[in-house]
């Protein structure tokens, strides 16, 4: 299984390798042309005070695309994601080896700050989490945190409509975000993190707590966001991951020899292929709802 | 399963052994209760009769003296909020950064951080008069030397409730939920803006209730202060920190122990007015939770 990651990942270099030509010409019609990278995932393997949550995982991350990972619980998709803006690092007694590139720069490199990398690579939860104050202040934190104080007030309008919530809420901006619901709680949560003007957009389940309509209004707005934004996300919703994404990779559930549960990449790819043409048999399994 | 007929079903069904005892111990709750309030309700009402005749203007006005006629509780009055004052400006920044350290910090895995938290909880169980040696010890002379002042009293009662304000700044600290935590940090705060702008905020509610029921056992607290040197015949109020003083619950202790009469009227007013500040701490701690109570 691991030859087939290696083979998924060469491909995906072959592809890095061919942008650089491709990006003199505009980009944006290129409906099928490979995009740049812009986050690389290389052999990244995440323990937690010791026991492996998820191995040597490879893939790479394309600009303004949107990349799903997809497995059954105790997979490490989670986990994985979260390396990718460093907040593993919260977690004591969490490792991380391997690389993250994001542009070329190692975000595990001994000078980053993880401070930094969150402000660039942005997150949405799997609960909505609003901080206890008015909308305004909810969108207005992260520019605060910057330093910004100018142009808060034009910040968070951009950030609300960009998040499609404008309409909804302005009359009420400083009102509590606590009285909102689950579905424009989580909307609220996407503008606070377009706030701080980001790159990419981490987003864990986003939909899992919501109603198949706010989840539809959300699918609807990542649509909207990949033109500005690269957005990855984690999801146990299969439909949703075809329906949304670009690229799939899916994760499954190892057992090693210490009976100890660990997960793995079985297969990266255009999710096209990965629902109607899998390479992996396990990745078969899953999406035509044999296990899991 | 067996089928049974109706009247064994009825048996099965109506369980009076079960309503015994949920009866039972249902009086024995009421009873327990009971014993409380109506202590309280005796006491209160036993110092509400036996004051009421001194219960006037000249009890908050006039200060000390040898005849029961004339003799008031000012000094003690503003020696308390003197006293309280300097307790609650030292104890209140200490113990909420010790709280946000242990909480936000410390990492848990040390044993020298386990060990603090450990002795947090002796500490608020050790007796007041312990703290009342100590400050003699170290505040008033030896280390500090601060002499028998307002400075010294209240530093001493700062150390008396300094655990129970951290133990109950950290609670506050705790309930914030996680989720606050990683949606400050995933926007790219540091740790001090995500404690300062959050966490601190969200959590300020319980502090404060904390913090006032702290300052109103300190309040009522006699014995370390008599050891430190409060005293109980003062003419004047403190002026500033470094003013000799005396506080209520000092003032009553001397009231109740002369032989006259009128002076245990004169204990009995004071301790009214003591009661009554802190009923009304303890009001303000309700008010302020009720207020800022929040749902996540």
């Amino acid at each position: 299984m691991a030859r087939k990651v290696e083979g998924t990942t060469m491909t995906e270099e072959n592809q890095a390798q061919v942008t650089p030509m491709q990006q003199i010409e505009p980009q944006h019609h290129a409906d099928k042309a490979p995009r740049e990278s812009l986050v690389t995932v290389d052999d990244v393997t995440v323990k937690y005070s010791g026991s492996t949550a998820v191995e040597g995982v490879t893939f790479d991350i394309a600009t303004n695309e949107i990349t799903a990972l997809i497995g059954a619980s105790g997979c490490g998709k989670s986990t994985l994601l979260r390396c990718i803006n460093r907040m593993n690092d919260l977690i004591p007694g969490a490792e991380v080896t391997g690389t993250i590139n994001y542009k070329g720069v190692d975000l595990y490199g001994e000078k980053i700050d993880p401070v930094q990398v969150r402000k660039l690579i942005g997150m949405v939860f799997q609960k909505p989490n609003p901080f206890p104050k008015s909308i305004y202040d909810n969108v207005a934190f992260g520019p605060r945190v910057l330093g910004i104080k100018e142009d808060l007030d034009e910040i968070v309008e951009k950030s609300l409509r960009r998040a499609s919530l404008w309409d909804e809420v302005k009359n009420r901006l400083n009102s509590s975000a606590l009285g909102m619901s689950g579905g424009q709680q989580q909307r609220l949560c996407i503008a606070r993190a377009i706030a701080t003007s980001p790159d990419v957009i981490l987003m864990d389940e986003p939909c899992s707590a919501l109603d198949p309509i706010s989840t539809g209004r959300i699918e609807d707005l990542m649509e909207e966001l990949k033109t500005r934004y690269t957005i990855v996300i984690v999801t146990h919703n299969m439909q949703q991951a075809a329906r949304v994404s670009d690229k799939t990779a899916f994760f499954t559930v190892n057992v090693n020899e210490d009976d100890k549960r660990f997960g793995q990449l079985v297969e990266f790819d255009d999710t096209e292929k990965i629902f109607t043409n899998p390479s992996d048999q396990r990745t078969e399994d899953y999406v035509t709802g044999k296990v899991g | 399963m067996k089928s049974i007929g109706a009247s064994a079903a009825r048996n099965e069904l109506e369980s009076r052994h079960r309503d015994f005892f949920e009866r039972g111990f249902m009086l024995a709750l009421i009873f327990s209760l009971g014993i409380g309030i109506i202590a309280l309700v005796t006491l209160i009402l036993q110092v509400l009769v036996e004051g009421f005749p001194r219960l006037n203007s000249e009890l908050l006005t006039n200060f000390p003296s040898g005849n029961p006629e004339i003799a008031g509780a000012q000094s003690a009055i503003m020696g308390t909020i003197w006293v309280i004052g300097v307790t609650a400006a030292f104890t209140i920044p200490v113990g909420i950064g010790a709280a946000i350290y242990l909480e936000e910090y410390a990492d848990k895995e040390r044993w020298w951080n386990r060990f603090i938290e450990l002795n947090l909880q002796n500490l608020a169980a050790v007796p007041a008069i312990v703290y009342g040696i100590l400050g003699l010890a170290f505040i008033v002379r030896g280390f500090l030397g601060l002499g028998q002042t307002v400075l010294a009293a209240g530093l001493t009662l700062g150390l008396l409730v300094l655990p129970i304000v951290i133990i109950s700044s950290r609670e506050a600290i705790k309930a914030v939920p996680d989720t606050i935590r990683q949606g400050a940090y995933a926007l790219g705060a540091t740790r001090w803006q995500t404690v300062r702008r959050q966490v601190l905020p969200a959590s300020i509610p319980g502090i404060a209730t904390g913090t006032i029921l702290a300052l109103s056992r300190a309040i009522g607290e006699a014995a370390p202060l008599i050891l430190i040197g409060g005293l109980t015949f003062i003419t004047f109020n403190p002026e500033s920190v470094n003013s000799n003083f005396t506080v209520l619950p000092i003032q009553i202790f001397n009231w109740v122990s002369r032989p006259q009469d009128e002076f245990r009227v004169l204990a009995a007013a004071a301790i009214v007015v003591l009661l009554v500040i802190l009923l009304a701490m303890n009001a303000l701690a309700i008010f302020l939770r009720n207020k800022y109570q929040r749902k996540y």
